[in-house]
């Protein structure tokens, strides 16, 4: 999948992230967490396979992490980038 | 460097003082005669009225290095303390101590005053940005966390001296006679200011309502007050105990209330004379309303429910679940009515409440204690002081007090809390001993100390979700995945005393 235009999911509800995405030349992966000191590299671990798993490969990917687990990662960045590459 | 027997590091010193490592919960025994303070003589027609808070302050003949106290009864409300810390720094003077019961969020208008060293000490835990604050190393402050009853120990020993007590007092007349429950700042029980009444070099009455003698009732008397200073206003009523407690509507907090009330019930303690303690936190209130149900079911009559007192809880004693509420801090407005209709809502102080060097508190009397937790570990110890983060944010109150008095002392907490699982293999920090907890409850498992067996098959019994704590733990973080650990460095910025004056951890800067 390719990201087209700007688009976002989640909400900043505790235990919830905020992803917003945007096409870019680059891949870029930026992390603002409640919790970053002690799980930034799972949440990047968990982002990266997702991108992965969609097959993306550039884009600017921020997210506002707020505790999710990682199934809520997943799921909030799928659907941001399937908002952000529909026609 | 020696160890507690926690396995935490305690310096020999401090800052000074020589520290006495933790070692267990029981065998501490006072060494020391009460502490006292300077009789005095007042003759018929001698005033106490003194025009302002700096009148007041030059009367004490305040020096370099004192301390000064207040009670935070008022809590976010509080003007008192920061009006104090403005008016001292005015004097000149440096090097000075809070030692008030607590300090809130509102207090960090003193942050600019701890810069200046017009304060360089505080003798109590603090809740909110100081606290975070002297964990980054920002502030250079002492701060040394006593629970409630650790807190008035500290003062009958005379470990810490106060060398003048400032009482918000909401209701007062010209000898200092006073009390908490009338006038526009009311708060309700006064009782963590008894102590400081009693122990103080100097003790002032601050009040915005001077009522024509007798104050009544009489909370904290005359014959304990030296000086009365009538100022504009003690506190903004919007913000004290005016939060509107309620039960949770959480569904994970109703489902582990009412696994805690099953706890309760399955423990035997839940009959005739049953006593209780809950915080005001949603889903204690939800535990206590759990409890009533089953009272009501059971016909059972309690005793007493103690501690910060909600309108709960005074429901509960006007339907006649309980015959007695010892109140040392109301939490609530409804509490504060409560104490002016109600004979059977007692104030207490915070030495008969919770002080281990006495002879005997109210929390020895307890059956169960419903307590909260930022974390805790495979040992049972909790932490309530410090965050995840690593940050000192919040004081202890009475959680090791009531802990170590109740018979049983139950922790309620979701099994994570934002990614982060509520059972470590260590806590960041410890406020309440393994030894003086016995149930942990979560929405997903309820873990029991070994100690209790009899409990564990009766748990088991009936169905609920017993799980053994270092597979709990196992099990959260397989969910969570496992946090980094915080990184600290060697710099020890805050001290946790035990009840009993000895050292069950320190607080250590964070490494950013």
């Amino acid at each position: 999948m390719k990201i087209q235009r700007k688009a976002s999911s989640g909400t900043m509800q505790s235990s919830d992230l905020m992803v917003v995405v945007e096409p870019s030349e680059t891949l870029q992966i930026e992390i603002e967490s409640t919790v970053k000191k002690q799980f930034e590299h799972l949440i990047r671990a968990q982002i990266t396979t997702t991108l992965e798993h969609l097959g993306v490969q550039t884009g600017r990917i921020q997210i506002s992490d707020r505790g999710a687990l990682d199934y809520a990662i997943a799921a909030r960045i799928e659907t941001a980038i399937k908002r952000s590459s529909e026609e | 460097m020696a160890k507690n027997s926690l396995g935490r590091e305690i310096p020999a010193q401090w800052r000074g003082r020589t520290l006495d490592p933790y070692l267990d919960p029981w065998n501490k025994k006072p060494e020391v005669l009460r502490a006292t303070r300077p009789l005095v003589r007042r003759s018929p027609g001698d005033s106490k009225l003194l025009p302002s808070l700096r009148a007041a302050l030059e009367k004490c003949e305040l020096r370099d290095g004192m301390n000064i106290s207040t009670h935070h009864h008022l809590r976010n409300g509080d003007l008192l303390l920061n009006m104090l810390v403005k008016e001292m720094d005015a004097m000149g003077l440096r090097d000075m101590g809070i030692a008030s019961s607590s300090v809130h969020a509102v207090h960090a208008e003193i942050i600019p005053y701890i810069r200046k060293g017009v304060i360089t000490r505080i003798e109590t835990g603090v809740n909110g940005l100081i606290g975070e604050m002297v964990s980054r190393g920002e502030l250079n402050c002492s701060v040394i966390v006593r629970s409630h009853g650790g807190r008035a120990r500290s003062l009958v020993t005379g470990e810490v001296e106060v060398d003048a007590a400032f009482i918000a007092a909401p209701c007062c007349d010209i000898t200092g006679n006073m009390n908490g429950v009338h006038g526009p700042s009311a708060c309700g029980s006064l009782g963590y200011a008894y102590t400081d009444a009693r122990y103080a070099k100097k003790v002032i009455a601050v009040t915005d309502n001077l009522v024509r003698y007798p104050a009544s009732p009489i909370s904290i008397s005359q014959s304990d007050v030296d000086y009365v200073v009538q100022i504009e206003s003690l506190g903004d009523p919007r913000k004290i105990v005016s939060t509107t407690t309620r039960i949770t509507r959480d569904p994970a907090g109703l489902l582990i209330a009412k696994y805690a009330a099953e706890v309760i019930e399955a423990s035997g303690l839940l009959k005739d004379g049953f006593s209780f303690q809950t915080g005001a936190g949603g889903t204690s209130l939800a535990v206590a309303d759990n409890i009533r149900r089953k009272m009501a079911a059971g016909q059972i009559k309690g005793s007493f429910g103690c501690g910060g007192i909600t309108g709960y809880f005074v429901d509960m004693l006007e339907q006649g679940y309980f015959e007695t509420l010892f109140d040392v801090q109301c939490f609530d407005l409804n509490a504060v009515d409560s104490m002016r209709r109600n004979a059977g809502h007692r104030e207490i102080s915070a030495d008969l409440y919770a002080s281990p060097f006495n002879r005997g508190s109210v929390v020895n009397m307890l059956d169960c204690v419903i307590l909260g937790a930022t974390e805790v570990d495979v040992d049972f110890n909790v932490n309530v002081n410090t965050e995840s983060s690593g940050y000192l944010l919040h004081n202890t109150g009475g959680h090791c007090d009531t802990a170590a008095g109740a018979k049983l002392a139950i922790v309620v907490a979701p099994s994570i809390r934002g990614r982060l699982p509520i059972v470590r293999n260590a806590v960041t920090t410890v406020t309440t001993p393994g030894e003086t907890v016995d149930v942990i409850v979560t929405e997903r498992g309820i873990c029991i100390a070994d100690k209790h067996v009899d409990l564990k098959k009766e748990l088991l019994r009936r169905n609920l979700p017993v799980k053994d704590i270092r597979q709990f733990h196992e099990e959260i973080t397989q969910i969570t995945g496992i946090p980094k650990p915080v990184e600290f460095d060697d710099e020890i910025v805050a001290l946790i005393e035990y009840r009993d004056g000895s050292i069950i951890d320190v607080v250590r800067r964070v490494r950013e």
